[in-house]
């Protein structure tokens, strides 16, 4: 399973990674939005992950660790109001100049 | 406490006067001089006590775990600079009132004035050194501040920027010799630091250390070759001059010379550094003085040279020279600040400050001829004035320092005291004797007594101090000097020291070379003029630009503004640090035992990896990407429910919800397809990044997950305190509203501030005329007929109540079982926008009684609340408390704090949520989108189409 879980990590930071390094804004956000995944799942992960071990007292006898469940959770929702903000300021960006693109410049190489 | 007290007098000062300006230029100066005053009295209160010998003081822990304490202490020399600061300060005040033109900001001058007098006392009054540090950087930022006063002057500007170079530079240096030095000692407090003379000097650090610290002070000092910053400082308003630049800042380097005197004095490197530096310095200076004809550059330069002479008699060793140069601080200060006053003075009275253009004032200016008289002739050396008896002490301890030869040291220094004859006559005569003249850019006559006051009351101290040493100030003297050298000290200061003492010749040399100097002054400054000079302001002008080049080389490579380099390059970096750690380590594998895989995991687990495949291959499709997102959130949902964190996986589920929905109305707006624009070369390049990060990250995470922690998690206290001390089950829950409460308040904060920052961003779209025909432009006209199907909305108010129950319960089961604040918000706020699909979000609107910025208000409100409510009870904040309770006919129940606090992230969550949405909304609306009447309806523009 944790070989699993590391691949789909992997994954998700090379789906994430190479949406980041596109150049419309679109893109970008949604490249945000799997690194967060990514990043999501990895620090639970450091957890160590189990199935049947609910963190809730009564329900058993083995407990995964809660904290990173904890820290995972208002991740989530923090990376929810962080794409609000990017959302909103691409659109900005693409009502005020026309164009979505994120580049403020062009290269040779870019071609 | 005292101590304390003093030192935040200033800062209050600056407080008040900042406020005091609301009514009126007196105000703020009354405000600024009641502090000063206020602090004066307290210091001179505890004088007593340290004339005795004794020192004052006021140890406050701070951070004891890092060495740094806040502790206060004031001693011999404490009480001498304390005295200056506070006592110049006031004079300073009252002169500034009078002084500064109604058309500048008089409240924010004393603020500067304030902070910097509070940051320099802060200096005078440290008993650890990483405190002085901390003012001692203050003092370099509120002297920015006020060398730049006069904004609209470049030269204003360029000399603030210099000088906050030049001293900060040296600050840096300082802070990592104060750093060694600690190391060595063992301690950052200086009444630790001053016990161990022998361990410092002995460390093999020592000479580090030294030339760290004495680069702090040489550059704060104005010493050669970092002298050039104090003559552009000129450019500051006058009262700024006198303070910092005569009498107080620039003596803050050697304060700190004289601070650490006892223990890092009376080694060879000691001598030849500081004595030399010193000497350099003070010859120099002096003779560019000279040749200057602006009072205020030659007053600058003239001040550069008696800092190096003080500097020379620290650098010389002994404890007579020591006592010497605390001597001269205290007559510097006077004849100096009282000099740079009077050159204020003129430039008030005649509009020019150019020694080429004055002469002849004394009969027009009769006040202040006199006073200039008593303080320049106390510069030059004269009897009976204090800068004599100084003078004649410090050539007395020159001829004795073996410096090369016996003799060398005696005979610069007796150059030196020429050089200072000869400018201080050149501004009495040329200032203010010679005919009057008839071309004076204003006509000038004395100023008011406010103006006169100060620079008249420091020439009394000039009078008063040399006709009577021993009354009126080798108390003082005796009591610095004995804690710079960390002995008693009882000097006995003498007017007269007999025909056989060679400082008198000396002396008579000086004046009578200097005289005969300024009768060839004509001469000399022919020979000055045809002389090719290095000009500093080039120099330092051409080395910045030169730095500033190189950053800007460096900045344009690694971030020219394309996001993708800057994203690649940051990428690229982890990644080879990353490898570096990897290559560098063990690779042993990891010998926890795995989970086995389930095909219930296998399944959906197969599914992310074809849909995260499918996003990079048709990301171009901008809504097939985004549902392939969402399809990957979903299952991330379901893994976190198989993977026992039913708390995430509701929340992922929610938070995917709402996130796709802005995602739709922000796609509404933009282009629905992505253009091929890079090339297949470049595509290649990118996956290859993406790739070998997606590798690193596999291998991280896989290397973490086969191993155990290498320290024993911490949440094992929490699941054990969950129940009895958190009063709930659900150790996530509790984790988040009890355990890290604290941190949870923050991220509502942020999470408000987020939807605040896209409330404000959707205004400012709103108001751009581009972007409103951008949006007009953008309207879609092939839209569906009926917007707001019957259906919807019908079957989204028939399951309004039945979702808001469920986001309830989520809520109130939250401490115990899996939900809380987090997601009922998110689930509120799904059942609302509902709503707004159902039937547009206008006509939502209109119905809505709470406006979303009041929920978010209201949630930090809520959450702050309960926290506050343990410091009621004693408990420090967000201490949570609970209780069961029986209220008939309910089962018993538990009522705690946390679930107020988690009240308080619900309605934050909902109040962002819907803000965030509702604002993108409303771009739509601009566009011209008709607003329906009636909950649903067809689109009237598509009705008439079809007619």
């Amino acid at each position: 399973m944790e070989v699993l879980i590391a691949l789909a990590i992997g994954l998700l930071t090379a789906t994430g990674i190479y949406l980041l390094l596109r150049q419309r804004t679109f893109a970008v956000i949604l490249g945000l939005s799997f690194i967060s995944y990514a990043v999501n799942v990895f620090i639970f992960a450091a957890g160590r992950v189990q199935t049947k071990a609910i963190p809730i007292i009564g329900t058993g006898d083995v407990f995964t660790d809660p904290l990173p469940q904890a820290l995972v959770l208002t991740a989530i929702v923090i990376s929810f109001g962080m794409t609000a903000v990017i959302v909103i300021m691409a659109l900005g960006a693409y009502l005020e100049s026309g164009h979505d693109r994120v580049d403020m410049v062009e290269h040779e190489d870019d071609r | 406490m005292t101590l304390a007290l003093i030192a935040a007098v200033p800062f209050l000062g600056a407080v008040l006067a900042s406020l005091a300006i609301r009514f009126g230029r007196g105000a703020s100066a009354m405000a600024a001089g009641f502090a000063t005053a206020l602090a004066l009295g307290l210091v001179v209160w505890q004088a007593p006590v340290v004339l005795q010998g004794q020192m004052v003081v006021t140890p406050i822990d701070w951070m004891p775990a890092l060495g740094l304490n806040a502790n206060f202490m004031l001693d011999g020399l404490g009480l001498l600079f304390a005295g200056l600061i506070l006592g110049i300060g006031l004079l300073i005040v009252l002169y500034a009132h009078f002084y500064l033109a109604a058309e500048y900001p008089a409240g924010q001058f004393f603020t500067y004035l304030m902070l910097f007098q509070g940051a320099m006392l802060g200096i005078v009054l440290s008993d650890n050194i990483l405190l002085l540090l901390i003012f001692w950087e203050l003092t370099s930022l509120s002297s920015f501040l006020l060398i730049g006063f006069w904004k609209h002057l470049p030269e204003g500007r360029q000399g603030a920027r210099m000088a906050l170079a030049v001293t900060s530079g040296g600050g840096l240096a300082m802070i990592a010799g104060m750093l060694i030095l600690g190391q060595i000692a063992g301690s950052y407090d200086l009444s630790v630091i001053l016990t161990q003379k022998e361990a410092i000097q002995a460390s093999d650090w020592y000479l580090p250390a030294l030339i760290l610290i004495l680069l702090g002070a040489f550059t704060k000092s104005a010493q050669f070759p970092f002298h050039f910053w104090l003559p552009h400082a000129m450019a500051a308003p006058t009262p700024v001059s006198a303070y910092l630049h005569s009498a107080t800042m620039v003596k803050a380097g050697l304060f700190v010379i004289a601070r650490l005197w006892p223990v890092l004095a009376g080694t060879p490197e000691w001598f030849w550094i500081v004595a030399t530096t010193g000497m350099v310095t003070m010859v120099m200076a002096a003779k560019i003085a000279l040749f200057k004809d602006d009072l205020k550059a030659l007053l600058a330069f003239s001040t550069v040279s008696h800092l190096g002479l003080i500097t020379m008699l620290l650098g010389f060793g002994t404890k007579a020279a020591a006592t010497v140069a605390v001597f001269h601080i205290i007559n510097h200060a006077t004849f100096k600040a009282a000099l740079f006053l009077l050159a204020g003075i003129i430039d008030h009275a005649a509009h020019t400050r150019d020694l080429r253009r004055l002469g002849g004032l004394r009969t027009l200016m009769p006040i202040t001829f006199a006073i200039t008289t008593l303080a320049s002739l106390s510069m030059a050396g004269i009897p009976p004035l204090n800068g004599f008896l100084s003078k004649e002490m410090m050539l007395e301890e020159a001829a004795q320092a073996v410096w090369l030869t016996p003799w060398a040291m005696g005979l610069l220094a007796t150059l030196g005291a020429l050089f200072s004859v000869a400018y201080s006559f050149r501004f009495l005569a040329h200032g203010f004797l010679g005919p009057v003249r008839h071309d004076y850019p204003h006509t000038p006559h004395d100023p008011s007594v406010g103006l006169w006051f100060a620079p008249g009351l420091l020439a009394g101290l000039v009078v008063a101090i040399g006709l009577f040493p021993m009354l009126t100030a080798s108390w003082l003297v005796n009591a610095a000097a004995s804690a710079v050298t960390g002995t008693p000290v009882q000097k006995t200061i003498h007017l007269w020291h007999g025909l056989e003492a060679p400082a008198l010749w000396m002396s008579l040399a000086a004046v009578g070379a200097g005289l005969a100097l300024l009768g060839l002054y004509p001469r000399l400054r022919a020979i000055w003029d045809a002389a090719p000079r290095p000009e500093a302001k080039t120099i330092f002008d051409a080395a910045i630009g030169g730095l500033a080049r190189v950053a800007r080389g460096v900045t344009g490579w690694l971030h020219d503004g394309a996001l993708t380099r800057a994203a690649a390059i940051a990428t690229l970096t982890i990644l080879a640090a990353g490898t570096a750690t990897f290559v560098t380590g063990t690779h042993l594998a990891g010998t926890r035992t795995m989970l086995p895989v389930e095909a219930v995991a296998a399944i959906p687990w197969a599914v992310l990896m074809l849909a995260a495949f499918a996003t990079i291959l048709m990301h171009r499709n901008r809504l097939v990407a985004l549902i392939l997102t969402g399809i990957v959130g979903l299952i991330l949902s379901a893994g976190f429910a198989y993977l026992s964190a039913p708390d995430l996986a509701i929340t992922q589920l929610a938070v995917e919800v709402v996130t796709v929905l802005l995602m739709l109305i922000a796609l509404n707006f933009l282009p629905k397809e992505t253009p091929v624009e890079s090339t297949s070369w470049r595509r290649l390049r990118d996956l290859g990044i993406a790739g070998l990060a997606g590798a690193g990250a596999t291998a991280l995470a896989f290397a973490l997950m086969t191993r155990e922690a290498a320290f024993d998690p911490i949440s094992a206290f929490h699941l054990a305190q969950s129940k009895p001390g958190a009063g709930g089950t659900n150790a996530v829950n509790t984790i988040i509203v009890d355990f890290r409460g604290y941190d949870t308040f923050g991220e509502i904060i942020v999470l408000g501030i987020a939807a605040l920052i896209i409330f404000a961003l959707t205004e400012a779209i709103l108001r751009s005329p581009t972007a409103l025909a951008a949006l007009a432009r953008g309207r879609r006209r092939d839209v569906a007929g009926d917007r707001h199907p019957m259906m919807l909305a019908v079957a989204t108010r028939f399951l309004l109540p039945l979702a808001l129950m469920a986001g309830i319960y989520l809520y109130l089961r939250g401490h115990n079982l899996p939900g809380g604040g987090f997601v009922a918000g998110l689930v509120v706020a799904i059942a609302l926008l509902m709503q707004y699909i159902a039937s547009g979000f206008a006509w939502s609107q209109a119905r809505q009684r709470v406006d979303h910025h009041t929920v978010i208000g209201a949630g930090v409100l809520v959450a702050w609340a309960a926290g506050v409510g343990a410091l009621v009870f004693g408990l420090p904040f967000l201490t949570s408390g609970y209780d069961y309770v029986s209220l008939w006919p309910l089962e018993t129940f538990e009522l705690t704090t946390a679930s107020i606090f988690d009240l308080g992230v619900f309605l934050c969550v909902l109040g962002a949520v819907m803000l965030s949405l509702a604002s993108l909304s409303r771009l739509a609306r601009a566009g011209g989108e008709p607003v329906n009447p009636t909950a649903f309806d067809i689109d009237p523009s598509r009705a008439e189409g079809g007619r």
